[in-house]
């Protein structure tokens, strides 16, 4: 089987219909018509200047060009991480823990697949690379700034209890064990939840793309399980990560408790 | 001999605060709320950053890993803050004798933090405190939420706790009475911490 080759005429279809249910926004009084048309239109230049970029740097497959892509990819998560924060850190560290995280998770496990299990020649070739760190970014980038969320929020409710123990003789390491826990596990709820659908309830994206495009399902189906695995593997990571820098900056060299090093949220 | 000495210790507003306490001395502080008491405590008990040096027997802050330095600084917010479901959670080796002084048992220990009056919350939590035998106290308004007679055990174990481990006392009161019973007392006037006369 071969890939169906799209038309803009096939593509127009379905424009058509997001036109329609803006119309019915409109008629309804939901509103959100005018939002609705920018993130399609949002959505649609993205991508195809995701496309024609992609195009570019695979005819070249310039290892400068591809190591460019790949931190402009990273910024934008770490951009992304802290601004899905309540409770950012201040200065550098805002995007600090989040690139410092994603980047050790991230580009490590994607360097695995690459050298290891695909072995790609050379290694950055970038259809392997840019797609697959594409995937572990996209999803470790949810974990990170769930986990740290978590982290901060907490570790503000919650600190009088943290001083308590600390008044008490406790390390700064037990006294945010609990909140620290937490948070890991929350940033780890979303994968373990897409693992427990996969195949049941949903069909993974990436699938569903490789059969569309052709691809056995049960060779779609083992490079699905393939990128679960990574993906679950980068998330842990990358979250464990961000909780270990992040709550040692909660604290400083004589183990205070530092919530200014916090901003307040947005109201 | 523990004696706490503060050397310009500096916090926030307030100007630099030097004093002495000897061992077995208790020294009450009163002012206005808001003057700065107890970032006072919080600096000697290194849980704040602050200007200034603050030393136990002879030793610096610094010169100890934190938690060792709040171990034996023992503070005591005024209000007290519990991390675990049950009392015992939060005690590493209670003495039976005190709790008995507070009118406790070890029983106590096996009841939900959640069910405390703030009374016994904050008496609870000075015995958790004194459990870790502590060479200095801070204590921040001991007795504000409890009754006159409670009040008395409180000081009295206190008092009996600084008499028998030789613990150095910052007591920091509202109660005028408590003041004045005390040997040596200061006051806030303005931004500066100075001995009080009563008239």
């Amino acid at each position: 089987m071969e890939l169906i080759q799209l038309t803009p005429w096939d593509l127009s279809i379905a424009a058509v219909l997001v036109l329609l249910l803006a119309g019915l926004s409109f008629h309804l009084q939901l509103g959100i018509e005018k939002r609705l048309l920018i993130a399609t239109a949002r959505s649609a230049a993205q991508l195809s200047l995701l496309g024609l970029v992609l195009k570019i740097i695979f005819a070249q497959s310039n290892p400068i060009t591809i190591g460019l892509l790949t931190l402009f990819m990273l910024l934008v998560a770490s951009y992304e991480v802290m601004n899905r924060q309540q409770r950012r850190y201040r200065g550098y560290w805002g995007m600090g823990v989040g690139i410092f995280s994603m980047f050790l998770s991230s580009f490590s496990v994607t360097l695995l697949v690459l050298l290891v299990i695909l072995q790609v020649e050379p290694w950055y070739t970038p259809q392997y690379l840019i797609p697959l760190l594409g995937m572990m970014l996209g999803n470790t980038m949810t974990g990170v700034a769930l986990s740290l969320d978590n982290l901060n929020q907490n570790a503000w409710q919650q600190r009088a209890s943290i001083e308590a123990r600390l008044m008490l003789g406790h390390d700064w390491q037990s006294a945010i064990a609990e909140i620290r826990r937490n948070a890991l596990r929350t940033g780890l709820i979303p994968i373990m939840n897409a693992m427990a659908a996969a195949g049941v309830v949903s069909i993974p994206g990436m699938m569903t793309g490789q059969i569309l495009a052709g691809s056995p399902p049960l060779e779609a189906a083992k490079y699905q399980i393939l990128i679960l695995f990574l993906v679950s593997a980068s998330i842990g990571l990358g979250s464990m990560t961000a909780i270990w820098i992040g709550s040692k900056h909660l604290f400083d060299e004589r183990q205070r408790l530092r919530l200014d090093r916090l901003t307040q949220p947005k109201q | 001999m523990s004696q706490l000495s503060l050397y310009n210790l500096q916090v926030q507003q307030l100007s630099p605060i030097s004093l002495e306490i000897p061992a077995g001395q208790c020294i009450t502080i009163a002012g206005p709320s808001g003057c700065g008491k107890t970032q006072l405590l919080r600096a000697i008990a290194d849980l704040d950053p602050h200007q200034g040096e603050v030393q136990l027997n002879g030793l610096t802050q610094e010169e100890m890993p934190a938690p060792k330095w709040r171990k034996q600084v023992g503070y005591l917010p005024a209000e007290s803050a519990w991390w675990r479901a049950q009392v015992g959670d939060h005690f590493n080796d209670p003495d039976p004798q005190q709790f008995e002084a507070l009118g406790f048992t070890l029983e106590w220990l096996e009841r939900e933090v959640s069910r405390l009056s703030t009374g016994e919350r904050q008496r609870l939590a000075l015995l958790r405190l004194l459990s870790n035998r502590p060479q200095v106290l801070l204590l921040d308004e001991p007795t504000a939420n409890l009754d006159q007679a409670t009040a008395r055990q409180v000081e009295q174990l206190i008092s009996d706790y600084r008499h028998t481990d030789q613990a150095a006392v910052i007591w920091v009161t509202h109660d005028s009475a408590q003041h004045q019973r005390s040997a040596h007392h200061y006051c806030f006037k303005g931004n500066t911490l100075e001995h009080c006369t009563w008239n």
